[in-house]
């Protein structure tokens, strides 16, 4: 065999098994915990099995079903693993479990998909919130400890040890790996789309100069809300989740010129919103609302949706877009919502009206958060109120994190 | 508790600084250090001369050691520290995070040690 096919296959294999990873990371993981509830033993196991594939499958050739192969080589050290951890009580039957479970016939076929239950789980009401999206991200995703705390703002062993002590805590802490039952599922549903929503990381579009704050993990973000979708389906706010992000990401491309410049959604080109992106977070829009259950993502991708219009009509129904807010305050008083109501209401009745809804907000609740004072700048500015419009700007351009958004507000500070 | 922010210049930055009025950056600082102010966290800040300005000294076998320039020779060069008091490291780093020294260079987050300096002063 010549150097270059060697190459070929090494490749093919890499592709492969990335391929395999990033498809069946999470259903593995979830499978391999579901009985043990022992998530850092499952993850090693699976990385275990991918390192096993990279050295086995150039040698003997892409096995018929890489999935259930990686399956069984991760169940074998687990089980070794457990074996080792001699807690002979209390793994016993888990040994068991594993071992009858999935007899080696059935895995060339299917098994369980048990996402569903790791979803809950990461999203425990016993679990830090904080850490629900970095559990997510790194059970259902694969995503390393570094690149999650890099998104999050955390020094990287930080992030790893908060991990681990809140895999600790799912282990042995009695977190059931289950289904919520009925009465319970809104609210833990409502903490699983907050986690995906949370990876996604932009809290309302940039009206006007928003500081974005993009975590980076948009795309992860998207795909955990497609899981979540696939295993329910009928779910009128996770349609929702899925269609908000979408209309967000339709514009990202967007939100930057090619100088790198930030635009704002008033300022941005339609024609480079991607039309795809759009039908298809619309679609999913129109099916969650003909489900006739309204909840807080729906009414956020409503907001989106509206200003995707101005695609096809070249302009933006503030009064509409106010409306929907104003629904949305009123199940959901975050401050990212009321600062979004008061612009909107300031783009329908004017300035005066926008500024009477952030008057009301205390002091020390805005005096970190940088969209306020974005917002409140840019109304002063248009009621001429320079020395106070300054000030505002200067407020906003101080907690701005991303360079190009501080850049643009330096600029309409003047 | 307390923490400073080490602010690390490349040697363009430092000298765009010697002249206020062709600092690009200087608007941002201004309004970061507003938003620290009015946040209720600040402590104290002081900006530093240019490393070449610098003169490190040390004693070795009793012989006085004199080294023009910084203490070591590293691109980015210390340009500067913030005080801040903040209830946890996360904080800091969020702070940190909004520096527009965080896009210029770099900016290092510590935590103070007040009890190493209060043992230092009384024994």
């Amino acid at each position: 065999m010549n150097k270059g096919s060697q190459e070929d296959i090494q490749s093919a294999v890499g592709r492969t098994i990335e391929r395999v990873a990033r498809e069946s990371y999470g259903r593995l993981v979830a499978y391999l915990s579901v009985h043990t509830h022992d998530l850092a033993s499952a993850e090693d196991a699976l990385s275990e099995a991918l390192v096993s594939a990279l050295k086995a499958w150039p040698r003997d050739g892409l096995p018929q079903n890489p999935e259930a192969w990686l399956l069984t080589t991760a169940r074998h050290s687990l089980i070794d693993v457990i074996r080792h951890q001699r807690v002979v009580l209390a793994s016993e039957p888990t040994l068991a479990l594993l071992k009858e479970n999935s007899p080696e016939a059935n895995l060339s076929t299917e098994f369980p998909d048990e996402r569903l239950k790791l979803l809950f789980v990461c999203a425990h009401p016993a679990i830090d919130p904080a850490m629900h999206t970095p559990l997510m991200l790194q059970t259902v995703l694969g995503l390393d400890a570094g690149r999650i705390a890099h998104a999050f703002l955390v020094p990287p062993k930080t992030m790893g040890q908060r991990l681990f002590r809140a895999k600790t805590k799912i282990r042995d802490g009695g977190i059931q790996f289950e289904i919520p039952q009925e009465r319970d599922l809104p609210e833990r549903l409502d903490a699983v789309l907050e986690a995906i929503y949370a990876a996604f990381g932009i809290s309302w579009d940039d009206m006007f100069g928003i500081d974005p704050r993009g975590r980076d993990l948009a795309e992860e973000a998207i795909w955990l809300a497609r899981v979540l979708l696939q295993l329910m389906p009928s779910e009128a706010e996770v349609q929702g989740l899925l269609a908000l992000m979408l209309h967000s990401e339709a514009r990202r491309s967007a939100r930057r010129a090619l100088d790198g410049r930030y635009v704002p959604l008033s300022e941005q080109d339609p024609k480079q919103w991607s039309l795809p992106l759009i039908e298809e977070a619309e679609r999913h829009l129109a099916d969650a609302f003909k489900r006739g259950r309204s909840g807080r993502f729906q009414l956020e991708a409503a907001i989106q949706s509206v200003h995707s219009e101005r695609a096809h009509t070249d302009r933006t129904d503030w009064a509409a877009i106010a409306l929907f807010y104003e629904q949305l305050v009123r199940i959901s008083p975050a401050l990212g919502t009321r600062v979004g109501y008061a612009a909107a209401v300031a783009e329908a009745e004017g300035p005066e009206a926008g500024l009477a809804v952030l008057d009301p907000i205390a002091p020390d609740a805005v005096s970190h958060y940088q969209p306020y004072w974005a917002v409140r700048a840019h109304l002063l500015q248009r009621l001429g109120k320079k020395r106070e419009a300054a000030d505002a700007y200067d407020r906003a351009i101080g907690l701005a994190e991303d360079p190009a958004v501080r850049e643009f507000l330096l600029q309409k500070r003047g | 508790m307390q923490f400073a922010l080490m602010i690390y210049h490349t040697p363009e930055e430092f000298a765009m600084r010697k002249n206020d009025y062709s600092d690009p950056h200087l608007g941002a600082w201004r309004a970061y250090y507003k938003a620290l102010v009015e946040a209720g966290v600040y402590v104290g800040a002081n900006a530093l001369e240019a490393p070449e300005t610098g003169t490190t000294v040390r004693l070795k076998e009793g012989k006085r050691r004199v080294q023009d320039g910084p203490y070591a020779e590293t691109k980015e060069q210390l340009a500067g520290f913030i005080i801040l008091e903040l209830p946890s490291i996360d904080a800091a780093l969020e702070w940190a995070a909004r520096c527009p020294g965080a896009s210029i260079g770099a900016v290092e987050v510590r935590p103070l040690a007040p009890e190493a300096m209060r043992r230092g002063f009384t024994g």
